[in-house]
């Protein structure tokens, strides 16, 4: 697994680069800065998972990734394009599942293929196999007012693999759910993401998951969010629940922890 | 356990088939009581018996249907004209922050006028015939079907709008999937009142001046003193009222399945 490391020098391989963006909301006095200088690349079927404070702009990075909101300033290359709007071969993933309540779970999936043009007959085989990946088979009729909250997030993953995009952008896809689920849906997402071999980009408040997840972990600080730290999971794969309590684990968390803990005390002294 | 909730759910559907004809027949004791104690004359208060031979005659010379009918196609034009009126202007008003600031003053000047008093205008104007009554309906319908429009729209959720942007849907396709479907519920609460608004419109527009429908019924049965018709011809409103209401219910039923919450004793069935 040490060929992550090695494509941090090759920024030419980048599959996403990120250079010197920042974002300032407009408020009253000069300003919030949500986002001050951030750059870093993601490569190809990297599974990168950002970390930082509630209120250190994660969301809004990925957004700005997403291209669903401009930066201030710097800019957001895929593929050595720059981003200028929401574009093909990304999928995006809301914090809660946001799904259409008049649409059934089959036609929440099929929407992203119906929107391209695909008649409905076509789209629902193509979703039938996503509905089984994503482990909702026997649900496909059902409404999300019929869902529990980590099967109305599954459909939400699936809507978002349906177009089979290249990069999956998740905005704390898990957050809303309760621990038990949480850990499974994040089992499957690695199930998925090694099947699929997708590039991920993630927002996590999750310190033991994002670590569990991840290639990278990238930590964000408190406003103005910079880029703090930016740390190497050397853990094999596949990864296994008797992982989290390692040592090696323990020191990732460790130094992580302290740099979330860091740009807190930055803040502060600010 | 099976047979329990069977009947569970059977009761009430019986319950609501007595209830309303029962509701409807004490209605009639005492209509006919009242007439019998108070002993006013049949051009005051005609009872129910007189009431249902003018409505056997009217129905048999076909001149009730004859005027019912021509309510009907007033309330229906003039219906569809405001409606379509009003999702069309309230679709840009929801969008568009310069076309709001534009027009909403006349628009709520114009909700202030009531519209007894531009009635006689739109007589003059536009003269006796059907046009001048599909006016006053289209009218009395439009503003309760804009606002409900405006805020149908402006009630869609963001994150759904972002989830159109970043599917790079276009502005026909986020109509299309995203802004109707979701502006439906409250858009339909709107449809509702403007569907009983316009029956109230077209009477108004017939009192007003014109030569047929059940307006015109009521007014010149009340000149003749034949207040049994006059009973007739409202109780032919009322009708009419209460399907187009209820056909709005029916669409709403079938539209908004998605919003009730799943039948479970349809399951048992």
């Amino acid at each position: 697994m040490d060929f992550t490391l090695s494509h941090h020098n090759q920024s030419a391989n980048a599959m996403i680069e990120v250079r010197a963006v920042s974002r300032v909301f407009p408020t009253g006095n000069g300003g919030l800065r949500a986002l001050e200088k951030i750059s870093f690349s993601v490569f190809p079927q990297e599974f990168v998972c950002v970390l930082g404070p509630s209120g250190s702009g994660k969301s809004t990075l990925l957004r700005i990734l997403a291209g669903l909101l401009e930066s201030t300033s710097g800019e957001v290359r895929f593929h050595n394009q720059i981003v200028t709007g929401p574009r093909k071969g990304v999928g995006f993933v809301f914090q809660k599942s946001n799904l259409m309540p008049w649409r059934t779970v089959l036609q929440n999936i099929t929407l992203p293929l119906e929107l391209e043009g695909l008649t409905a007959l076509e789209a629902d085989e193509i979703a039938l196999a996503m509905v089984e990946l994503v482990g909702l088979k026997g649900f496909e009729q059902a409404l999300p007012r019929d869902l529990s909250g980590g099967m109305a997030q599954r459909v939400a993953i699936a809507r978002a693999l349906i177009h089979d995009p290249e990069v999956l952008l998740l905005d704390e896809p898990l957050g809303s759910l309760d621990a038990l689920t949480r850990e499974r849906m994040g089992n499957e997402l690695l199930r998925i993401w090694q099947t699929h071999k997708k590039t991920v980009v993630m927002v996590t408040h999750s310190i033991s998951e994002a670590l569990f997840l991840a290639d990278r972990v990238l930590v964000i600080s408190h406003r103005p969010g910079r880029l703090c730290l930016d740390l190497p999971v050397d853990l094999p794969r596949p990864r296994r629940e008797a992982m989290r309590y390692t040592a090696v684990f323990g020191e990732l968390t460790e130094s992580v922890r302290q740099a979330i803990g860091d740009s807190e005390t930055i803040m502060e002294g600010v | 356990m099976m047979e329990q909730m069977r009947r569970g759910v059977r009761i009430p559907n019986l319950r609501r088939l007595v209830i309303v004809p029962l509701s409807i027949l004490g209605l009639f004791v005492v209509w006919k009581m009242a007439v019998y104690v108070t002993q006013y004359p049949p051009f005051i208060l005609p009872p129910p018996g007189l009431v249902w031979n003018k409505f056997m005659t009217v129905l048999g010379d076909g001149s009730l249907l004859r005027h019912l009918w021509v309510t009907l196609v007033e309330v229906l034009v003039g219906l569809t004209i405001g409606v379509v009126f009003a999702t069309v202007l309230g679709y840009f008003l929801a969008k568009s922050r310069l076309v709001e600031r534009m027009l909403s003053p006349y628009i709520v000047a114009s909700q202030s006028v009531p519209i007894v008093a531009i009635a006689p205008l739109l007589v003059i104007w536009f003269g006796a015939g059907l046009f001048s009554k599909i006016l006053i309906c289209a009218l009395i319908v439009f503003f309760p079907v804009l606002v409900n429009t405006v805020v149908g729209l402006k009630s869609v959720p963001e994150d759904l709008q972002d989830l159109m942007r970043s599917l790079q849907a276009t502005r026909l396709q986020t109509i299309r999937y995203l802004e109707i479907p979701s502006a439906m519920p409250v858009f339909l609460g709107g449809l509702r009142i403007g569907a009983t608004l316009s029956v109230i419109g077209a009477v108004v527009g017939e009192f007003v001046g014109s030569d047929r429908g059940l307006g015109f019924m009521i007014n010149r049965a009340r000149g003749q003193y034949d207040t049994a018709l006059v009973f007739v011809a409202v109780f032919a409103l009322v009708f009419l009222a209460i399907s187009l209401y209820t056909s709005v219910i029916l669409l709403e039923k079938k539209l908004l399945s998605w919003r009730e919450p799943e039948d479970q004793s349809l399951k048992q069935i």
